[in-house]
């Protein structure tokens, strides 16, 4: 116990926490837009390991990185934009779609990446975001490291919480994406495209979960390995639920999560004696599971979610 | 754009929705064969001929099938009642550890009750697995989707705790695998020659069952009208939880079933590499059943063909073996889309 | 000076179905015109035209004598024109003030002004009476209430033709009052009105003229001041469809009897305490606004809820609660509110539908296993001539039939075991008046053959032609029924807003 408490006061473990996180904010944040417009995106696992693969290649390839993170994005929504035309334009289930965008995007990123790098076997690397200390903050005692000495990307993920709740709360378009989320047709009898409004955020949101990917293999580690998302998608999916679908509480949920795993490396290393190490890695999971239970009752989900909308459609 | 329903489909525009969604995916990956520098033509011709060029390579194709036909019928049976049950693998491994923990040496009994009681273990696994997220669906309207799929990933670390750990074979030199299937309880190959088992039989005649049990039963009838329109069938007297929970049972044991073929039939014993991702491409080959279960079995067949035929392609023309799995996750969601234009008439004006 | 409005030979097909057949109407400012038809006439249609859902296949529309640009919801907005639609488009967990100003600025500005917007919403408010507190989420309204913000919706773009699709259907009759006064103070600031209705005495008090619309064409225009019920009635229909009339019958032995029913939840849905008997030979209707605990009535009845305190007896033996299947069994014909959503199971085919009710019974599945096809087929091929289903067969699928076909399928599964109650929920809702007339005469057979009857509907013209005895349902409370034409309709409707008897007098 006092060993947990060790590991809770040591700023290499909250710095560890705001590393880590920064995927998943991205990727439930970027959940959380295209559900605000009533659209569940499976693809999300496929997607940001589209954004990982794309935006580590293109640095590899001689890009610089921000403008990998902007390929990535771009990656991202194009996927999104897929997603949009077989949900929002053809109405087609959600569930299975999604699953088919994370199959195609996670195989044909492998595929790429085996293509332009045939023979790797031990993984190449590039030069990932380095850690960007904030002059004076970061000289602060044990919160000059945890908050202030962050790569550029980590300070994006969570500029872009409050950002994306003004968006969706203050400004007239958020005002269309959460009623196209909520009933569509009201969205339609104002004179405002529902299609285009859910099939831009599907592709804004989509956009966000790339970035995540890319956070990934540009800023957390410095290659692309075959499986490494291992299911950070599912998990954003999970928290956007557990968020109740309000961007401040998915920021919560990823502190959370990530604090988690920050955690269990720390946990393996002093306790990994007595309990088995796949024990700590399958916490998450159990975890988004308890998660979506405990919000079961309590959450206001948005009413039009996986409701497809079809213009002139005779009722 | 305006899309509307056609009034009758016939058998012939319903039957070809997937054969055109296959050509779709094929035109796709052909695009990658290309970039690859392979002759389109010539890839094509080395995947089929690695899949059905021999009589060894057709073993292995029908061999291959097998486990997909049991994930197949999961997922078809369990999309029936809109229960998206995406958790097949980790349901196949359930069904592997039972087989492994009732069938390393706890209980030995003759081959033909041996055989029996393991595949009925490793089903009550599968099912007891998809027991959590089904009844977190059906008390508390938890997505099933996610729990399935957060399943896969927790089941497969316990899988590698146990063979790593307390199940792991002294024998096996250092490897994580766990100890042997016993003789009495492993499936008897089907030919002198090749890895083709009886589990084939079994994966058959679940498909027949299936069938039987969708088209000419009260539970299939129920199923179907669950799925179809779960408040009418409430309000005909069908106990809409109880026949997704039955639904998810019997899906998640099939799945089972093709952990206790692969552990029982193919390998012999259970290791972390035991399914490539079976779970996921039993959707691929549902979709392109159309959710039918007898036609799980050509489309089963279809698919592992994809993938032993594209090993071979791509050891001789160099293209990474990747593209079998982007032709699945195409296939998926051309067959999506063609179904979609089979049933209905999109015009671009309102 | 152009007409505000004209359409000009428009017409609209949905496959064979000629919709709207060359129509050519004016519309003037400060007029309210009634359009009139019969359910499938086309009116909705023709207002989904002019709105932008659909494209007119021919034709055109003009508003003050300009062009308006086909298919674009955004040009007819701009050219002023406001819709209040038949189910309200609204999204409950937003605020008022939320859905009134979607869409009115521009996309991309940066922040929303909401305080401007805020004050002439209010000021709108005043000065047309919509009394409605802008900052309040949308479910927490009335029926009424939202109606209201509907209308000021339209009011807040400026529109200068308002197009109100059917508003009295989920009113009381106080509140329908209360939107004819809004209608006109708010043609007499010059807004042009456009009245869709099928209920003559609605039109016949609120327009200036009135247009009629029968399958699609438009059969005749007249001013309200020169014509009569009677004439409009035939004008709508064509021929004159009688509706069958009640005769007077001596009600038998007591068949259904509620005492004291309560279901949990102290919500306007829940039930409260109610307490009915219902007779042999004998109709009797529940009046009352949507959304006032009939639903949860029919499910009680029905036998989808099993929770309830209280007796509900069926020929003197208990409800089997909880089980539809054993309801039925025991006498009990169930016609649900909603035929889509809970009467059929669209993909399935006519057989399977017909034989739903009671799949689990011995001649239909040997053993609750095998479906016995052949008896569920030659009994689906008798229904289907004794209840005139036009459709292709036993083996067609359910979705494709018609409205009045899909109800008389409904009504085929229910009727044909001659049940002793029948529990008739909306059953003729949305039908065209062949069918109603179809589905109120078996109704009236069941009556004579000695079954007791259960006739819950919002159209109180329905309720006072068809019932014996009137009860009207109000926050899950039930009143006395008492025989039909003992109230008045203004008694009724002060009842269904939720006052008793005795506060009225009082």
């Amino acid at each position: 116990m006092s060993d947990l408490i060790d590991i809770l006061l040591t700023a290499g473990f909250w710095a560890a926490t705001i590393r880590i996180v920064s995927p998943l904010i991205f990727g439930t944040l970027g959940e959380l837009i295209c559900e605000r417009a009533g659209v569940l995106n499976l693809g999300i696992e496929g997607i940001m390991t589209v954004g990982a693969m794309s935006g580590w290649m293109w640095v590899y390839q001689g890009g610089d990185l921000w403008g990998g993170v902007l390929f990535a994005a771009g990656m991202g929504a194009l996927f999104g934009l897929l997603h949009a035309i077989f949900t929002v334009h053809l109405g087609l289930s959600q569930h299975v779609t999604g699953i088919g965008i994370t199959l195609f995007a996670s195989s044909l990123s492998y595929f790429v990446f085996r293509m332009l790098l045939p023979s790797a076997t031990t993984p190449p690397k590039i030069v990932p975001f380095q850690s960007l200390s904030i002059p004076r903050l970061s000289d602060l005692p044990w919160l000059g490291e945890a908050l202030f000495s962050q790569s550029a990307l980590t300070y994006l993920a969570i500029l872009c919480v409050p950002a994306v709740w003004y968006v969706l709360f203050r400004t007239p378009v958020g005002l269309a994406v959460r009623m196209a989320g909520e009933n569509p047709v009201a969205v339609e009898a104002q004179g405002i495209n529902v299609l285009a409004v859910r099939t831009g955020a599907v592709m804004v949101g989509s956009a966000f979960m790339a970035v995540g990917g890319a956070f990934i293999t540009m800023s957390w580690f410095d290659a692309f390995y075959f499986g490494m998302i291992n299911g950070r998608g599912w998990i954003c999916v999970a928290l956007v639920i557990f968020a109740s679908w309000q961007p401040g509480r998915a920021l919560l949920g990823a502190l959370l999560f990530a604090g988690l795993e920050a955690l269990q490396v720390r946990a393996q290393q002093s306790a990994g004696a007595f309990i088995p190490y796949q024990f700590f890695l399958m916490l998450p999971y159990v975890m988004s599971i308890l998660a979506m239970i405990f919000m079961a009752h309590k959450t206001k989900y948005p009413q039009a979610l996986l409701v497809p909308f079809r213009r002139g459609e005779r009722v | 754009m305006i899309i509307e329903p056609r009034p009758s489909v016939s058998i012939l525009r319903a039957g070809l929705a997937p054969v055109w969604a296959i050509l779709f995916a094929m035109a796709l990956c052909a695009v990658l064969i290309a970039w690859a520098g392979g002759s389109v033509l010539t890839a094509y011709g080395l995947l089929f001929k690695g899949a059905f060029g021999s009589a060894f390579a057709i073993n292995e194709t029908l061999t291959r099938s097998i486990p997909l036909i049991f994930t197949g019928l999961a997922a078809s049976i369990a999309f029936r009642a809109k229960f998206y049950n995406i958790g097949a693998e980790g349901q196949l491994y359930a069904g592997a550890l039972a087989a492994t923990f009732f069938g390393t040496g706890l209980v030995t009994l003759p081959p033909f009750l041996m055989i029996p009681f393991l595949v009925i273990m490793g089903a009550l696994a599968g099912g007891l697995l998809l027991l959590v997220p089904v009844l977190l669906k059906t008390k508390l309207k938890v997505d099933e989707v996610v729990t399935t799929l957060l399943l896969n990933f927790i089941v497969l670390l316990v899988v590698g705790y146990l063979i790593e750990g307390p199940w792991k074979d002294p024998m096996s030199l250092g490897w994580p695998q766990a100890a042997s299937i016993i003789d009495e309880g492993v499936l008897p190959p089907l030919l002198a020659k090749g890895r083709l088992h009886a589990g084939l039989i079994l994966a058959l005649a679940m498909a027949v069952l299936m069938w039987v049990m969708i088209r000419f039963t009260v539970q299939g009838y129920e199923i179907r009208a669950v799925g179809n329109n779960a408040k009418a069938a409430e309000f005909s007297g069908i106990k809409v939880n109880r026949t997704v929970i039955m639904t998810a049972m019997i899906s998640g044991g099939l799945a089972g079933m093709a952990g206790v073929s692969e552990t029982a039939g193919l390998k012999g014993y259970l290791t972390l590499d035991l399914s490539p991702g079976f779970g996921y491409t039993g959707i691929a080959v549902a979709m392109l059943a159309q959710l039918n279960p007898l036609a799980v079995v050509p489309a089963a067949i279809f698919l592992s063909a994809v993938y032993v035929g594209s090993d071979a392609m791509s050891r001789a023309i160099n293209i990474p073996t990747y593209i079998a799995d982007v032709l699945v996750g195409v296939s998926v969601l051309a067959v999506l889309c063609s179904v979609m234009f089979s049933q209905y008439k999109v015009r671009l004006r309102a | 000076m152009h007409p505000v409005l004209e359409f000009r030979g428009v017409t609209k097909r949905f496959g064979t179905l000629t919709a709207n057949d060359a129509v050519s109407l004016t519309l003037d400012k400060g007029e309210v015109l009634a359009l009139l038809g019969e359910n499938g006439a086309g009116k909705t249609t023709l207002m989904n035209i002019l709105f932008g859902h659909y494209q007119a296949d021919e034709g055109e529309i003009l508003v003050d004598g300009n062009v308006l640009e086909p298919g674009s919801t955004q040009a007819a907005i701009t050219a002023g024109v406001g819709v209040v639609h038949q189910h309200f488009t609204l999204a409950g967990n937003l605020t008022v003030l939320e859905n009134t100003t979607l869409g009115t600025e521009s996309l991309w500005s940066w922040r929303q002004d909401n305080k401007g917007a805020r004050e002439k919403l209010v000021s709108l408010a005043e000065s047309y009476g919509l009394a409605v507190d802008p900052d309040a989420q949308v479910s927490d309204l009335s029926i009424g209430e939202q109606q209201r913000v509907e209308i000021l919706k339209a009011l807040y773009r400026d529109a200068r033709i308002l197009i109100l699709d059917e508003p009295t259907a989920v009113l009381t009759p106080q509140e329908a009052e209360r939107l004819f006064a809004t209608l006109k103070s708010v043609s007499q600031s010059g807004l042009a009105v456009i009245f869709i209705s099928h209920k003559l005495h609605e039109i016949m008090a609120i327009s200036d003229r009135v247009a009629v619309l029968r399958r699609g064409a438009l059969v005749g225009t007249v001013a309200t001041g020169e014509t009569d019920s009677a004439k409009l009635a035939e004008l709508m229909v064509g021929q004159v469809v009688k509706r069958p009339e009640l005769v007077p019958l001596d009600a038998g032995k007591p068949i259904l009897e509620l005492g004291g029913v309560s279901t949990p939840g102290d919500g306007a849905t829940s039930l409260h305490d109610v307490s009915l008997t219902i007779h042999a030979h004998e109709i009797v209707g529940i009046a009352g606004v949507a959304g006032n605990g009939q639903g949860r009535l029919a499910d009680v009845l029905s036998g989808l809820i099993g929770g309830f305190s209280g007796s509900v007896k069926i020929n003197g033996a208990p409800l089997a609660a909880g089980s539809p299947r054993d309801v039925v069994a025991s006498g009990v014909g169930r016609i649900p509110e909603d035929r889509h959503a809970r009467g059929v199971v669209g993909d399935m085919e006519i057989w399977e539908n017909l034989a739903s009710e009671d799949l689990r019974a011995p001649e239909l599945s040997r053993g609750a296993v095998f479906i016995n096809k052949a008896f569920g087929v030659s009994r689906a091929e008798q229904q289907i001539q004794e209840f005139d289903i036009r459709c292709e067969g036993p083996f067609a699928e359910t979705k494709l039939l018609s409205g009045g076909n899909m109800q008389k399928l409904i009504l085929a599964r229910a009727l044909s075991g001659q049940p002793s109650f029948i529990l008739a929920n909306q059953p003729v809702r949305g039908l065209d008046e062949g069918a109603i007339a179809y589905v109120q005469s078996q109704l009236l057979n069941a009556r004579k053959r000695g079954a007791a009857i259960l006739l819950i509907s919002e159209d109180l013209d329905e309720l006072m032609a068809l019932t014996d005895r009137l009860a009207v349902m109000s926050h899950g409370r039930l009143s006395e029924a008492l025989p039909t034409g003992s109230r008045t309709i203004a008694e009724i409707g002060l009842m269904m807003a939720g006052q008793s008897a005795e506060q009225q007098v009082a």
